[in-house]
């Protein structure tokens, strides 16, 4: 199975990665042949089996009691930001 | 005598020499191979030498437990709190975690003086650590080899006896597999054993932490400090965690061993199939039982591991996105541009490749047919394991179906290095727990078995491990160059 | 041409939790930007979510109300998209198995008439942060407080056909959550906003036409204005010769017009699948049964109660129950008058709703307790006050904050109902107008309003009205 180029460009548009030209057709091929060998997946008999979204089975969500545990950590947090501002974390215009 | 944790331990315990010494000796070491091994990419001395006094204040006072004062390495995917944490990807090069991982402050709780972060592939993502964007990591018994990956930097820095534990994590081999290429000893437990809490996630239903050692008696004695319940991953199992050192030396008599018939066909090299049965004749020999087992839907763990991984990968990696943290690109002209750039000059290409290959298979119009069909077939495989292990207590088989390859071998096909995980992603998969302990050499590198248990079987896979290691050397075996022991 | 209007709503709720869904920090309002959001809300490496319990119950509640089926086993799963307010690059929400599924709710319109509107489904989800555009140049700037913030989604079936019915569903659900004491229903804080999904069809067509998604409705008052106008600009489209195009506008309030967002158009793929972090969310019947049992008297059960126990109309009892708290200060008024429960229905929504209307408070910040108005009423009941008196005493009240009877007693207002002092001061006004009360045997039956007009004006109109015109017929009697 192949991708064309512009799969390839939507892809990464989806997933907001920057391709180089010459990445684009070297993802098309890799991805194509990734592709290739999941497809093998297509054969495999599956009947009417669940789906299994986690490792363990019969493993239920837990619920956390409705406690405000966490103070203010923003000058911490804040020191790996790339651009704040007044506690506010900036970027480029938003155009909505 | 000090060629282990637990006799260092001892060492420590008897005064022979102090947390501070041994701190200095492991600093040293460290510093001194980086330039052939690459195996770190921080070296914490400064806090290192505080951890290791305040240790050595803990056993003057009598204090202390099994692994107080012992030097040790964490997988740098392990956020430590005012340390930088990479994750070996240029995204993350300036990244100072604000918190420690669960897992990292258990071990600290526990008194073992972490002295480095442990080079890795970049977000886990790799079989032979040259997706670091820290460079890759040589493999200690050859420097031109790969040590495996993800986990290569803190299993080539147990080989090199630079500490005599790491830090490792598990999502589809990463542990087991550059164990095995290494020589060395590690244990991915079952899903949900080891809070993921602070673990930078690659694939959260598959990624589990656990540790590389020179024994099992070792992996024991950090489990049992590391594993339990926590409240802070929901995934994470509310049960009582075991003293796996406790039953290491329980007898193997009857102890049911499965060989897995798909372990053993094409594509295995005969220079590792060859130590890997001569594994069954001591374990006969201890009392075990062995019979072939077969799991007919093993085969597709890999077309099933390269969906669900890349998927979980694609959306567990949109945060990073040069807003919070992280890298940003320079002069950015838009948010579009912003996103795309930091992204693209962040993250290295085989990152960006799973990215993709997740976004693909989770995409209008592909979903069933990729990402809902893996998770049937991986009801399936899971379905045969549970089958399996109806039959025998442990499965075994290689871990890697050859020894450790040249740097740049595989890099230019990402299939044949995907292959590299055939043997062990069934595990992770599956949820189970799985050991890989050096058995034999070829060629003069190591070679190493696999075991898997059943879910929450850690103690019989680590019971059985100790009992061949107890009857055989390979483990204690040493790369030339490198000394054998720990002690300075 | 005749057009018909559908019209389905998506009603985000936030969730009077204390802390967020998944994380620790607190949920309360204004802070200072970035100080309520912890590791988990800014989607830190490593860190994981975990379940908030009352967010649970809270969701299971509104399924109850609505005579929704619960979902015994629902699933949480992420909904991928960049967004600078979104810090994970997904949502936790709820995809193929929300924690509520279909029910309904009957709604009163204008008119009296009931119409029930299906809720498709409603799920549990995470609220993103905001961003601001104004006061920066070339920047937006992001504040996480919100982000992680609980809120059930409330998904109509597309039942409505008009932007007041609309409207009148959006404020039974706003009744029935504060009821449920699950929201604090504050719409200028965005604790309860709607998205509206808007087409037209041709009047007896079956199929339906394109829609647009209408977002940023915070206003009942908006949630009309953006639908009638979205309707008129797709009128426009088709009765031209164009088409309406599937897209998400934003309403703009300043200008009253809706626009196209960009920014949301290519965003549509997101790759919705269960999120691995979180197990499945699986209720037991011990647990539903608690959340049946503390649910509290709902408006329509109110509202049918108030018909049968003080004999309303349908009408009155809606409106007095469209909140707890207006409910429970009727309930306490008519107390006070037990025999004229309906008095009490014309008072409360009468001339105390237009009190507070015209200072825009709620019923909790009035300036006059149940007990007084109570009080008031009681004099109308024992005749010390006419209907007349009784609104300017309300008045005097509502300024002042005093009790009836002061302020009955300090302005000598009460009403005079001595016989024997009304029939005096009718004699007198008899005996000194001879020609009217002439003219008024001889048959001019209107003269009898003058002798009314004279005798409150002898009384300061504090007469009791009943008693003097009873006395007066007999006075002018031949």
């Amino acid at each position: 199975m192949s991708l064309t180029p512009k799969q390839i460009e939507s892809i990464a548009h989806l997933a907001r990665l920057e391709l180089k030209p010459e990445e684009i057709s070297a993802y098309a091929g890799s991805l194509g042949s990734i592709l290739d060998m999941i497809s093998q997946l297509e054969k495999a008999d599956t009947g009417n089996l669940e789906p299994m979204a986690h490792p363990l089975e019969g493993q239920v969500q837990r619920l956390r009691a409705d406690q405000a545990t966490s103070g203010n950590e923003r000058d911490l947090y804040q020191r790996n930001a790339p651009q704040v501002e007044a506690g506010l974390y900036l970027v480029p215009r938003v155009i909505e | 005598m000090d060629v282990t944790l637990a006799g260092l331990a001892a060492g420590l315990k008897a005064r022979r020499f102090s947390s501070v010494e041994l701190t200095r000796e492991a600093l040293a070491r460290a510093e001194a191979s980086q330039g052939a091994l690459n195996t770190l990419i921080s070296i914490t001395a400064e806090s290192a030498l505080a951890a290791a006094a305040v240790a050595d204040q803990r056993l003057a006072r009598g204090e202390g437990g099994p692994l107080t004062g012992v030097p040790m390495i964490h997988k740098d995917i392990f956020c430590t709190a005012g340390v930088l944490t990479t994750c070996a990807s240029r995204m993350l090069s300036n990244f100072v975690a604000p918190y420690d991982a669960t897992v990292v402050a258990k071990l600290r709780a526990a008194g073992m003086v972490m002295v480095g972060k442990a080079n890795m592939d970049e977000f886990a993502m790799g079989s032979s650590n040259e997706t670091s964007y820290y460079g890759p990591v040589m493999n200690p018994w050859d420097l031109a080899r790969v040590p495996g990956g993800s986990s290569g930097g803190s299993a080539a820095a147990v080989a090199a006896r630079l500490a005599p534990l790491a830090t490792a994590t598990d999502t589809g081999g990463s542990i087991r597999q550059p164990a095995a290429l290494c020589g060395v000893t590690g244990i991915k437990p079952t899903y949900g054993r080891v809070s993921r809490y602070g673990m930078i996630a690659f694939a959260s239903s598959l990624d589990q932490a656990g540790v590389i050692t020179i024994t099992a008696e070792d992996a024991a004695l950090a489990l049992t400090a590391m594993a339990g319940f926590d409240p802070k991953d929901s995934t994470s199992v509310d049960a009582p965690v075991p003293d796996y050192a406790a039953t290491l030396a329980a007898p193997l008599a009857g102890l049911k061993v499965g060989i897995v018939k798909e372990f053993f066909g094409e594509g295995l090299a005969s220079e590792v199939e060859g130590p890997v049965r001569e594994v069954l004749a001591v374990l006969t020999k201890l009392g075990a039982q062995v019979r072939e087992v077969s799991l007919p839907s093993l085969p597709l763990s890999v077309p099933t591991y390269y969906v669900v991984a890349p998927a979980e990968c694609s959306s567990n990696l949109a945060r990073f996105d040069g807003v919070r943290y992280g890298y940003r690109c320079k002069d950015p002209k838009d948010l579009i541009d912003l996103y795309k750039r930091s992204r693209a000059e962040g993250f290295g290409a085989e990152v960006k490749r799973r990215i993709m290959t997740g976004t693909y298979v989770l995409s209008a119009g592909y979903y069933d047919a990729y990402y809902l069909k893996a998770q049937k077939v991986r009801a399936l495989i899971t379905a045969d394991f549970r089958r399996a292990f109806g039959e025998v207590d442990l499965l075994l088989g290689p871990t890697s179906p050859t020894v450790a390859f040249g740097i740049g071998d595989k890099t230019s096909d990402p299939i044949t290095m995907y292959l590299n995980d055939i043997y062990t992603i069934g595990a992770n998969l599956a949820g189970l727990p799985a050991l890989s302990m050096p058995c034999g050499f070829a060629g003069g590198l190591p070679v190493g078995v696999q075991l898997i248990g059943p879910h929450f079987g850690e103690a019989r896979l680590l019971n059985a491990a100790h009992r061949y290691q107890q009857e055989t050397d390979w483990h204690l075996k040493a790369p030339a160059g490198f000394k054998a022991g720990f002690a300075p | 041409m005749e057009w018909e209007t559908v019209i389905g709503l998506e009603i985000h709720t936030q969730l009077a939790t204390v802390s967020k869904i998944f994380s620790g920090s607190p949920t309360a309002y204004g802070a200072e930007p970035n100080t309520q959001a912890d590791l988990v809300d800014l989607g830190y490496p490593g860190v994981l979510p975990v379940l908030n319990e009352a967010a649970v119950r809270m969701a299971v509640q509104f399924g109850l109300a609505i005579g929704a089926a619960i979902t015994r086993r629902s699933v949480f799963a992420r909904k991928n998209y960049f967004y600078p307010d979104l810090p994970k690059g997904y949502q936790i929400s709820q995809y193929e198995l929300p924690i509520v599924g279909k029910g309904h709710l009957d709604v009163m319109q204008e008119d009296g008439t009931v119409r029930r509107v299906g809720i498709t489904r409603a799920h549990l989800e995470e609220d993103a942060g905001k961003s601001q555009h104004e006061g920066h140049t070339g920047v937006s700037a992001i504040d996480l407080n919100r982000a992680g913030t609980p809120l059930i989604e409330i998904v109509s079936e597309p039942d409505m056909r008009s932007a007041k019915e609309a409207v009148a569903y959006m404020k039974k659900v706003h009744t029935l959550v504060r009821y449920l004491g699950i929201c604090d229903g504050n719409m200028q804080e965005g604790s309860f906003r709607c998205d509206a999904n808007v087409s037209i069809r041709r009047k007896g067509a079956e199929k339906f036409g394109t829609r647009a998604e209408l977002k940023n409705l915070n206003s009942f008052r908006f949630v009309e204005k953006a639908i009638n106008h979205e309707v008129q600009r797709q009128i426009d489209i088709l009765e031209s010769g164009g088409q309406v195009v599937q897209e998400t506008r934003l309403y703009d309030a300043d200008k009253d017009e809706t626009r196209s967002m960009r920014s949301k158009e290519e965003a549509n793929d997101y790759r919705y699948f269960p999120d691995p972090d979180l197990l499945p969310v699986v209720l037991d019947e011990s647990f539903i049964e608690a959340q049946r049992a503390a649910l509290p008297e709902l408006p329509d059960q109110k509202a049918e109660r108030f018909q049968q126990q003080y004999g309303l109309p349908a009408y009155d009892a809606q409106l007095l129950t469209a909140s707890r708290e207006m409910a429970s200060f009727y309930e306490e008024v008519a107390r006070a008058v037990p025999a004229e429960p309906k008095l009490a229905a014309n008072w409360v929504m009468g001339d105390f709703s237009a009190a507070l209307n015209k200072e825009g408070l709620d019923v909790g910040a009035s300036r006059l307790s149940a007990a007084q108005l109570g009080g008031l009423l009681r004099r109308i009941v024992d005749n010390t006050l006419s209907g007349k008196l009784a609104k300017e005493v309300f008045e005097v009240m509502w300024a002042d904050g005093s009790d009836a009877d002061a302020v009955i007693e300090a302005r000598g207002l009460k009403q005079i109902t001595d016989e024997g002092a009304i029939g005096k001061v009718l004699d007198e006004i008899i005996a000194a107008n001879p020609k009217q009360l002439a003219d008024y045997r001889s048959g001019k039956d209107k003269l009898f309003g003058f002798f009314v007009g004279q005798a409150m004006k002898a009384t300061g109109g504090k007469a009791n009205p009943a008693l003097l015109n009873q006395l007066l017929k007999q006075k002018l009697a031949p």
